[in-house]
């Protein structure tokens, strides 16, 4: 007699975009563990043929509304690598502290609105906010200490418009940051909180045992790193992203897998950069940790919304300490000159390490794009670990065993958005004519 | 929009749809972080998968906002049935309004995209072309922007639940600037900007980070797209960056549209 099950969410809500997930497990056998994604794919890469790199900020953009700072970070570090430019120390610092506004509003978005409901059985954080106004509030709050970081940065919160090429459009006054204060102390105050709030949470139990990969330099991986580390196997220059790692086709979804050569699959985020990179945590965050009960390495997916927190912790930690140091970039824009060139850059998004590569012509035009979000690289990763979780959902209800499962998908902080814009390149290479892609 | 009809006691019930989009635009709802928790309160969100489990696809709804271009075919059918079971249907954002960003290709070969889509038979049925959603249904409101504006919609949402129309001026970017007091990036820097020809609603960010306006609220009514093309070339432009200019997000709106081809080549 069959004992087949099958778990399935034809729409993952509480994700940022469009995916759904199916789980067929025969007794103590998968038989099928995929995450698929079918939003539509906008081609970005395709189109960013053709456009000068001075545009390349402002249309990368628009592929994710809720980490639009990581895409461009990613952007600029590949283009001014490719134009052998290295920006300021005051210019890295400026955009260091952009990127920590987008580390909290996103990071908050997801422990609170997100991810939050699932531990303590709501709907929605808007339905938790009757039993714990306070909770949701205070999430709300540290959001928009994040979102109000960015706006001053870069004029609005989604897709700000100051990231150049060469520097910022507009560097902010000391007083203008010095403003920010106020809501930044009360937001480090709450991070802390959060951190023990989340280490309370009770969390399944599930190791799975991890390739971690993440950008590595000598802060704590963010904006900047020149080399990838890869756990087990050592570090390696950004510009070796190749060689390292392979894209794959899979039929069955609009993004394609990452894997390293060797078909191995890997873990990037939160969890691979507190593993990796605890001890470059900022004090106060190394604190938290060591109060947090998390035991390193963690290979709990579950507990990575304590990882956020403490990354919350060190992200409004860190931007108080730039804003005390501050000095505003002069000048806060260097013109760059056009060159047929080509280079890559990576940064971490609050999900993991996202890759850039351009190759430009001597007019400055964009030749070829190629980008690779933390998503598609969790993606396998994530499936893995459905399959790792197949023998316990034995033990639920088909409810509770199909929301557990979405649990699991949604502690990976999956973006769906993120992941699905490159089909163009599946073709591309499909076809291996590159001139016959749009 | 309708306000003939008012909802009795009940609070009206929203839904959140999104189709081919960044979801930059919803997550502006999410971002209102000081009304969000009274927002809930005074509307009742039947169906916004980003936010939450709890789902109602087919509503009925009372408003629906709608975010992102139809890219795909089962996009066009669920649009035709979120129009069927929604009073209202509000487009939010330059995707939405204009087919956004991934309307880029429209402008590419079709044939050449053609071949490029059969060489993964497994595929998504893509349509040929991004579009607006007032392309295809009739749409009772629009805000437009790439992001839209977080004040805008709230000035929706309060005038949603009053029974009145949303106060959204159309004037330029260039009236915001003056309100600003930023000060003009074309007289004082001789750089581009299509501010004169863009609708307003930003609050005119990007003069105030002093650089020109790129156009995400797209044309204003009646732009005089021509006379801002003139000035960009005595500016020193080349006919190919200002077809440039015109073309980003709100690239296939029809003003914005009809100016970028006049540069081609
Ligand atoms: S209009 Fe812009 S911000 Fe809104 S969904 Fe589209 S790309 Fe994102
Ligand atoms: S100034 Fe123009 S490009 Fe900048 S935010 Fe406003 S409408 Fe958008």
């Amino acid at each position: 007699m069959s004992r087949e099950r099958t778990y399935k969410v034809d729409l993952l809500t509480r994700v940022e975009g469009e995916g759904r997930f199916h789980l067929v497990v025969d007794g103590e056998d998968v038989k099928e563990a995929h995450l698929s994604i079918f939003e539509a794919p906008r081609f970005f890469e395709a189109f960013m043929r053709g456009r000068s790199f001075q545009e390349a900020p402002d249309i990368v953009a628009r592929i994710c509304g809720i980490c639009p700072v990581a895409y461009q970070m990613s952007a600029v570090r590949a283009l001014e690598n490719a134009l052998a430019w290295v920006p300021t120390p005051e210019i890295r610092t400026l955009r260091r502290l952009l990127y920590c506004g987008e580390w909290i509003e996103s990071h908050a978005l997801h422990v609170f609105l997100l991810h939050a409901p699932d531990f303590l059985g709501y709907a929605s954080a808007m339905d938790m906010a009757r039993d714990h106004k306070a909770l949701v509030e205070r999430g709300l709050r540290m959001k928009k200490a994040g979102n109000s970081l960015i706006e001053v940065l870069g004029g609005r919160a989604i897709h700000p418009v100051s990231v150049r090429v060469g520097g910022f459009s507009r560097a902010p006054s000391p007083a203008e940051l010095g403003a920010l204060r106020p809501a930044l102390e009360q937001g480090l105050g709450d991070a802390l909180t959060t951190v023990k709030w989340a280490s309370g949470l009770r969390a399944p139990e599930l190791e799975s045992d991890y390739v971690f990969v993440t950008l590595c330099a000598q802060d704590y991986p963010l904006e900047w790193g020149d080399q990838i580390a890869i756990s087990g196997r050592g570090q390696f220059p950004v510009e070796a992203f190749d060689e390292l790692f392979e894209e794959q086709q899979v039929a069955r979804s609009n993004a394609l897998h990452c894997r390293l050569r060797d078909g191995t699959p890997y873990l990037c985020g939160p969890m691979a950069r507190l593993n990796h990179a605890h001890e470059r945590l900022h004090p106060t965050a190394l604190a938290a940790l060591a109060t947090s009960g998390l035991t390193l390495p963690l290979r709990n997916p579950y507990r990575s919304i304590v990882v956020r927190a403490i990354e919350l912790v060190h992200a409004f930690a860190e931007a108080l300490a730039i804003i005390d140091g501050y000095s505003c970039p002069q000048p806060a824009c260097f013109d760059l000159e056009a060159a047929s060139a080509s280079g890559s850059g990576a940064s971490e998004a609050p999900r993991g390490l996202l890759w850039h590569r351009y190759e430009l012509d001597a007019g400055g035009l964009v030749e070829t794009a190629r980008i690779v979000p933390p998503t598609s690289q969790n993606q396998a990763r994530i499936e893995a670990d459905l399959v790792a979780i197949a023998p316990e959902l034995l033990r639920l209800d088909h409810d509770a065993a199909t929301r557990r499962c979405e649990q699991l998908i949604r502690a990976y902080d999956p973006c769906i958005s993120c992941a699905t814009h490159f089909l163009e390149l599946t073709i591309d290479r499909a076809g291996a004519d590159r001139s016959s892609a749009i | 929009m309708d306000s003939s009809n008012p909802v009795h006691a009940r609070r009206p019930r929203l839904g959140v749809f999104k189709l081919a989009s960044c979801d930059g635009c919803q997550l502006t709802l999410l971002d209102c972080e000081d009304e969000l928790l009274a927002v809930a309160q005074a509307v009742d969100i039947v169906h916004f998968p980003e936010a939450s489990s709890s789902l109602m696809p087919e509503g009925p709804f009372d408003v629906v906002l709608v975010e992102g271009s139809l890219s795909t075919s089962e996009q066009l059918e669920q649009l035709h049935r979120i129009r069927k079971n929604a009073r209202a249907l509000v487009t939010i954002g330059a995707c939405a309004t204009a087919g956004g960003i991934q309307a880029l290709r429209n402008f590419a070969d079709h044939a050449e995209f053609a071949r490029a889509v059969y060489a993964r038979p497994d595929m998504l049925p893509i349509l040929a072309k991004s579009t607006p959603v007032a392309e295809h249904v009739s749409v009772d409101f629009e805000l437009r922007g790439c992001p839209i504006d977080k004040r805008q919609l709230i000035e929706l949402i309060a005038a949603m639940l009053v029974g009145r129309a949303p106060v959204i001026p159309n004037e330029s970017v260039c009236m915001e600037c003056k309100r600003r007091g930023a000060v003009c990036v074309v007289v004082t820097k001789n750089q581009a900007c299509l501010g004169p020809v863009t609708h307003a609603g930003c609050g005119a960010i990007c003069p105030a980070f002093a650089r020109g306006c790129y156009g995400c609220f797209g044309p204003r009514e009646r732009p005089n797209t021509r006379a801002l093309a003139q000035h960009m070339r005595a500016q020193g432009l080349t006919g190919r960056e200002i077809a440039r200019s015109f073309r980003l997000f709100t690239a296939y709106a029809p003003e914005f549209r009809e100016e970028s081809e006049r540069h081609e080549s």
